[in-house]
C-alpha cells in the first residue's frame, strides 16, 4: 500500500440503492483509504438499517461536474425556445412511427 | 450444580457483552469519524447478541433472572467469558487484532452452533453468524492493511499480535459443560474448529506480513470465574448506574 500523501483520506461519494429497486441514488460521502475501505465505512454509515441493498461507491475526484457559474449557459438556454423541444411540433395521428 | 447449557450460554453471552463494553469505550474516541461509527455498530451488535444469549440463559436457569440482572447484578468472579476478551482496548492496532482473532473464532463456532439440536440456540447462532460474517470482513480487512501498512502501523500491529497470541489459548477450553451438551449435540466440539481458525488466521495474519507468534499459551481460567485485574475495574464502570438506581426504568 502506499502511504495517502495527506493526512485526510481521500473523499468518495456514495450511492445506495433502495429495496424497492429504484435507481441508486447519492446518499452521501465518506473518508476511506481505498475502495473496500470505503465501502464498508458507506455500509456503517448509511445503510445499517436495512436502507439499501446495493451500495456503489466513486472517488470524488473522480466525478467531473459542471460548475454553478455554468448554471445559466448550461441549463438555461432551451426554455424561451419552445421549438427545441420534440413536443413542439405536432405530429399528424399515425404518422409517428414509419 | 448449576445447568449445564446456563453455564455455557453465560460463556457466550459474557465473552459478546464484555467485548461489546471493550469496543464501546471507542465512542467518541475512534481515529477517524467513519471508524468511530463502525466500531460503535459493532459494539452494538455484540450487546444485542449477548442481550439475546443471557435472556435464553435466564429462561433456561428459570429462577427469575432475566438478562439485565445477568448482566448488571453478578459479579466478576460470576462472569463467564474469556480472558482475552477483558483486556483494555490498548491503541488501536490492539483492538483491531484482537477483534479480528476473536470474530475469525466466533465465525465458526457461531456456524457449528447454527446447527444445533437446541432450536431456540440454533436460531440465536444463526443470527450472530450473519452479523460477525460483516465483522470478520471489517476487522481481517484493518489487519491488512495496518499490518503491511506504513512501518509504524505494522510495528504495532506485530506487539498487538505477540501480547494477544498467548491468551488464545483460553479459545480451544473445553470441559465437563462441553461434554454434556455435546452428547445431545447441542454444542460442537471445538477442537475440529481449531485447524479452521488457524488456517484462516495464518492466511490472513502472512498476508498482513505480520509473523505468527511461536510462544507458549498462557493459564486459562475465564470459564471457571478467574479473571485478570482488568475485569472488575470494567464491571464497575458498567455496572454502577444499574446498581446505583436499582429498576430505575429511562
Amino acid at each position: 500500500m502506499t502511504a495517502p500523501s495527506s493526512d485526510q483520506w481521500p473523499l468518495w461519494e456514495v450511492f445506495t440503492q433502495p429495496p424497492g429497486g429504484e435507481p441508486h441514488q447519492h446518499a452521501g460521502s465518506v473518508h476511506a483509504p481505498d475502495a473496500e475501505m470505503a465501502l464498508q465505512n458507506a455500509r456503517d454509515t448509511y445503510a445499517r438499517r436495512g436502507e439499501a441493498v446495493s451500495i456503489w461507491v466513486v472517488q470524488s475526484s473522480a466525478i467531473t461536474a459542471s460548475s454553478p457559474e455554468d448554471r445559466g449557459p448550461f441549463f438555461d438556454p432551451g426554455n424561451d425556445k419552445p421549438y427545441r423541444h420534440p413536443q413542439f411540433y405536432k405530429v399528424p395521428r399515425g404518422g409517428g412511427s414509419e | 450444580m448449576t445447568p449445564p447449557l446456563f453455564e455455557y450460554l453465560l460463556r457466550l453471552g459474557d465473552d459478546r457483552l464484555v467485548l461489546g463494553h471493550r469496543l464501546s469505550e471507542w465512542c467518541g474516541h475512534g481515529p477517524i469519524l467513519e471508524e468511530d461509527i463502525a466500531t460503535a455498530n459493532l459494539s452494538l451488535d455484540l450487546l444485542g447478541q449477548a442481550t439475546l444469549f443471557l435472556r435464553l440463559a435466564g429462561q433456561v436457569e428459570g429462577s427469575g433472572r432475566d438478562e439485565d440482572a445477568l448482566a448488571y447484578w453478578r459479579d466478576e468472579n460470576q462472569f463467564r467469558n474469556l480472558q482475552l476478551v477483558e483486556l483494555p482496548r490498548g491503541d488501536f492496532g490492539f483492538t483491531t487484532m484482537r477483534q479480528f482473532l476473536f470474530d475469525a473464532w466466533s465465525f465458526h463456532l457461531l456456524e457449528a452452533l447454527s446447527r444445533s439440536t437446541h432450536a431456540g440456540l440454533a436460531a440465536i447462532a444463526a443470527k450472530a453468524h450473519k452479523e460477525n460474517r460483516y465483522h470478520l470482513r471489517h476487522s481481517s480487512e484493518w489487519v491488512l492493511r495496518l499490518g503491511d501498512g506504513t512501518g509504524e502501523s505494522h510495528a504495532r500491529m506485530q506487539a498487538a499480535l505477540d501480547e494477544l497470541w498467548p491468551w488464545t489459548g483460553e479459545l480451544w477450553y473445553q470441559d465437563g459443560v462441553d461434554a454434556t451438551l455435546r452428547a445431545d449435540g447441542v454444542v460442537p466440539d471445538l477442537d475440529p474448529l481449531r485447524a479452521l481458525w488457524d488456517a484462516m488466521a495464518k492466511e490472513v495474519i502472512s498476508r498482513a506480513t505480520l509473523t505468527l507468534p511461536r510462544g507458549p499459551m498462557r493459564m486459562t481460567g475465564g470459564r471457571a470465574g478467574r479473571h485478570t485485574e482488568h475485569l472488575g475495574h470494567m464491571l464497575a464502570e458498567m455496572q454502577i448506574v444499574a446498581r446505583s438506581h436499582p429498576g430505575a426504568k429511562w
